[in-house]
């Protein structure tokens, strides 16, 4: 049965999505949400939705309760009714809303006017997925279709005349059963990777690092939303570049110098050896606090954004998280020479409060 | 679907119930699953509800709470003639006996409870007609539109008079106005001692202010409305600049909360009644023995109490029991009350019997109110460990407060009065003579929540279109709180101050 409520569970569940959208703000910095992936339920508590009425302040109103205690006994007070009149009893739900990271995806994807994504065109790349699309005489038991299996015996058995209405038992021979076919259905497919790179040099803190974490993690969010599937990468660099694990990447500290080109290199290395640009949705994030080694390697930087790595992927974000010892240069380096790059993206983020608009300057491009 | 088995179950259990003398209206059951029972439930019992995203909001926390394992409904009934009643799919018989009978009680208090006789007893198909034409209105006006809409008059569907169905005026108000109407008051003049001076010392600008100044005071004392008005939906339906549609919902909206309101009234007694009966009648005339622990197990689960919550099936089936018990053994009257012999009183007993006619004669009469106010004991308080409990401040948390019968009393009857709810009328419709709205609390030592009351206020506003003021006292301080603005897309904003 289709039940009634569908339309104002629907709606309520509306009005609650634009409330977690009001305060997307709020939730995009709570770092409860991250570390979450994939079809992960996020439980995020929302401001009330509720109907006001005139009621007794709760905390001013007391009760009555039974049970053992001295006086000065603490008591846990909420509400035990079943059916809602209970406005007697203080103690009130806080609304805990569930919802996807696909759900948080689009809502964020809404609020910050994020432009879908057209990947590139590179659709000769197909994958393969199975889907019951028809039926058949044979197939394994565990794909029997119980109802069309019934459904012959009843006629095979209404016309030879052994169906007895006033006892009316069907049993299946086997010529009777029937089976789900599988067909295999080729679907073109987008890959798309990310290669998110680090700057782990002495002067990026943690605090630092945590803006990079929260950023990346939406930006993971919405790419994955976009895409059915991607792959992400992690490079950290400071005097020298490696890559590493997601664990890693977020813990790791050194200490050093900073050269930004180590960084480079290895990404235009790893795109050249594994994630040739004609078959791949490129996207690279480099958070630095853009204290760069010497003038030379920022040159070396932007020949190299220049020749190897811009025309090659969809999307370069350069984010400059601000810190205390850096002189942010590098911002202003690739200002200065890359400003008419359409796929560059150039953001800085003061702190934790930033990362929303930075993720809008970074997504907003589309690509 | 009724099973041949369930309906065995349900006629048998009929005919036990008649034969204690419950005296119901016809009960038709129905078997559902616990995703319907959970929509009911949302719906207020009712299959068919106007659209309205609060359903959903009480269907997500039902049916979270059923998933979580937290709570489970096992049977609900309606108030209607005939009364409807479902029953959860997949219950053991033992419930499903429980529950009938506890329908049946139920059923009898509708039906006999004085609080309950002024109630639509074809509430059900009243209830299908609201969502009728709300729908209808939805179509025409827009979904926001209407929704927005309710969503204030839910904002004030409280606000009502409960007394009001069973009090017959005795003056037509009307009437009554105009009394004293008519002549108007010559305005005192000086004695002049000569005409010429007249002019001088009575000058006529003067005359003529001091009459208007008496006509403006007697519009002012004609008071509107004449007296304090409860039922603020009502002085809204029938004085607010509404268009039909709204005046109609409103009117819907109203006429639900009427039929609701005694339900809330009685909710001790009801519940307590029921849980009497499905007590009393299963265990003398139903229960086989294999059976009986998980009837009893059941039967405690619903009676069971946690320290912060009055479960009202315990406390009033203690009640009715502790009623009966007294009236069977005449522990009640001048004699009993002043006998200070403690053995003696313990082992009072007259063999009355008149305790099964008392609690019916109870049953029929009282209602939350008056059953605490007149059968609560202070033997009674202290044999089920009552007590009151406070916020604590400097810790945050609730804590018992005092186990002295008055007090508890006290609490009690404060809370069950005007359904829980503060008292607040309307005082004046036209204050300072400019179509504002005020409204005063009546304050009986608890203060209002605030940030709700504020917002109140504003949907008031929306609906008045005029400065909407609340009079009320914060923290021992008398202080009026006003919505007003909202012009050219204007937020509407309250605004208090104290009153000296």
């Amino acid at each position: 049965m289709a039940l009634k409520i569908e339309q104002d569970w629907g709606r309520f569940r509306e009005i609650v999505r634009g409330k977690v959208k009001q305060n997307l703000r709020k939730y995009i910095v709570h770092s409860e949400l991250i570390g979450k992936k994939g079809k992960d339920l996020v439980s995020i508590p929302v401001p009330q939705v509720e109907i006001p009425h005139f009621v007794h302040s709760p905390e001013k109103l007391g009760g009555v309760g039974q049970g053992q205690g001295e006086a000065g006994t603490p008591i846990g007070v909420g509400e035990g009714d079943e059916d809602g009149h209970a406005g007697n009893q203080p103690g009130q739900h806080i609304l805990e809303v569930e919802l996807t990271l696909e759900e948080l995806a689009q809502i964020l994807g809404e609020e910050l006017e994020l432009p879908n994504i057209e990947p590139r065109g590179k659709k000769n790349i197909k994958s393969l997925s199975g889907r019951y699309t028809g039926i058949h005489t044979a197939g394994p038991e565990s794909l029997r279709h119980t109802r069309r299996t019934f459904k012959e015996a009843l006629k095979r058995q209404i016309t030879s005349g052994s169906y007895d209405p006033i006892n009316p038992v069907i049993i299946p021979i086997t010529e009777d059963k029937r089976y789900k076919l599988r067909e295999t259905v080729e679907e073109p497919a987008y890959n798309a990777v990310v290669i998110y790179m680090m700057d782990i040099s002495g002067s990026m803190g943690s605090e630092q690092k945590e803006i990079v974490r929260v950023e990346s993690f939406w930006i993971d969010t919405w790419l994955r939303y976009q895409y059915r599937d991607i792959e992400t990468k992690y490079i950290v660099h400071d005097a020298v570049a490696r890559e590493v694990d997601r664990d890693i990447f977020f813990r790791v500290r050194e200490s050093g110098g900073t050269i930004i080109s180590s960084a480079y290199k290895l990404c235009r290395k790893m795109m050249e050896e594994r994630y040739p640009s004609d078959e791949w949705n490129i996207y690279a994030f480099h958070f630095s606090d853009g204290d760069n080694w010497s003038r030379d390697d920022t040159h070396e930087c932007i020949e190299m954004l220049e020749e190897n790595l811009l025309p090659k992927v969809n999307l370069f974000c350069y984010g400059q998280v601000e810190s205390p010892y850096g002189s942010g240069q590098f911002f202003y380096d690739l200002e200065d020479h890359l400003k008419e790059k359409e796929n560059l993206v150039l953001s800085k983020i003061a702190n934790k409060d930033a990362v929303y608009d930075s993720i809008k300057q970074f997504l907003g491009r589309g690509g | 679907m009724i099973s041949s088995e369930l309906q065995k179950y349900i006629e048998e259990i009929e005919s036990r119930a008649r034969e204690y003398g419950l005296d119901f209206f016809d009960v038709i059951f129905e078997v559902v699953d616990f995703e319907e029972m959970n929509m009911l439930a949302s719906y207020g019992g009712f299959p068919v509800r106007y659209p309205h995203w609060r359903f959903g909001m009480e269907y997500e926390r039902i049916s979270k709470s059923y998933t979580y394992g937290l709570h489970k409904i096992y049977e609900m009934v309606i108030n209607n003639n005939p009364s409807y009643a479902y029953l959860l799919k997949g219950n053991t018989d033992i419930d499903q006996k429980l529950v009938i009978a506890h329908v049946y009680a139920h059923s009898d208090f509708f039906k006999n409870n004085f609080w309950f006789s002024e109630t639509n007893r074809k509430m059900l198909d009243e209830m299908a007609n609201h969502a009728i034409r709300i729908r209808r209105y939805i179509d025409k006006y827009g979904y926001e539109e209407v929704e927005s809409f309710i969503d204030i008059c839910l904002s004030i569907e409280d606000l009502i008079d409960i007394h009001s169905p069973f009090i017959k005026r005795q003056f037509d108000k009307k009437n009554f106005l105009e009394v004293d109407e008519g002549e108007r008051k010559p305005v005192s003049k000086l004695r002049s001692p000569s005409e010429y001076l007249e002019d001088y010392i009575n000058p006529p600008d003067f005359i003529e202010w001091q009459r208007k100044k008496g006509e403006d005071e007697k519009i002012k004392k004609k008071k509107f409305p004449e007296f304090p008005e409860r039922d603020v939906l009502l002085f809204l339906l029938e004085n607010a600049q509404i268009e039909e549609w709204q005046r109609d919902v409103l009117s819907m909206i109203r006429e639900e909360s009427y039929y609701y309101a005694p339900q809330i009234q009685t909710k001790i007694m009801n519940e307590g009644w029921a849980a009497y009966w499905h007590s009393k009648i299963l265990t003398e005339k139903i229960v086989t023995d294999r059976e009986i622990i998980d009837y009893a197990d059941h039967h405690a689960g619903t009676l069971s109490t946690r320290p912060g919550v009055l479960n009202p099936y315990k406390l009033g089936i203690e009640l009715f029991r502790n009623i009966e018990d007294r009236w069977n053994k005449g522990k009640f009257g001048k004699d009993y009350q002043e006998c200070d012999d403690i053995e003696a009183k313990r082992n009072w007993d007259m063999n009355l019997g008149l305790g099964r006619d008392k609690i019916f004669e109870v049953r029929r009469f009282y209602n939350d109110v008056t059953f605490i106010d007149e059968f609560l004991t202070e033997d009674f308080c202290r044999e089920h460990g009552l007590f009151t409990y406070a916020y604590n401040r400097s810790t945050g948390m609730y804590e018992i407060e005092s186990r002295d019968f008055k007090k508890i009393k006290e609490k009690l009857l404060f809370m069950l009065t005007n359904c829980t709810r503060p008292i607040i009328e309307i005082v004046e419709g036209n204050y300072m003579n400019r179509g504002e709205l005020y409204l005063v609390h009546k304050h009986e030592g608890v203060d209002l929540k605030l940030d709700w009351a504020k917002d109140v206020l504003k949907q008031i506003f929306k609906i008045w279109k005029r400065p909407v003021h609340l009079e009320t006292v914060v923290d021992g301080k008398l202080r009026v709180f006003t919505a007003e603005g909202g012009k050219k897309g204007k937020e509407v904003e309250v605004e208090s101050f104290l009153v000296k």
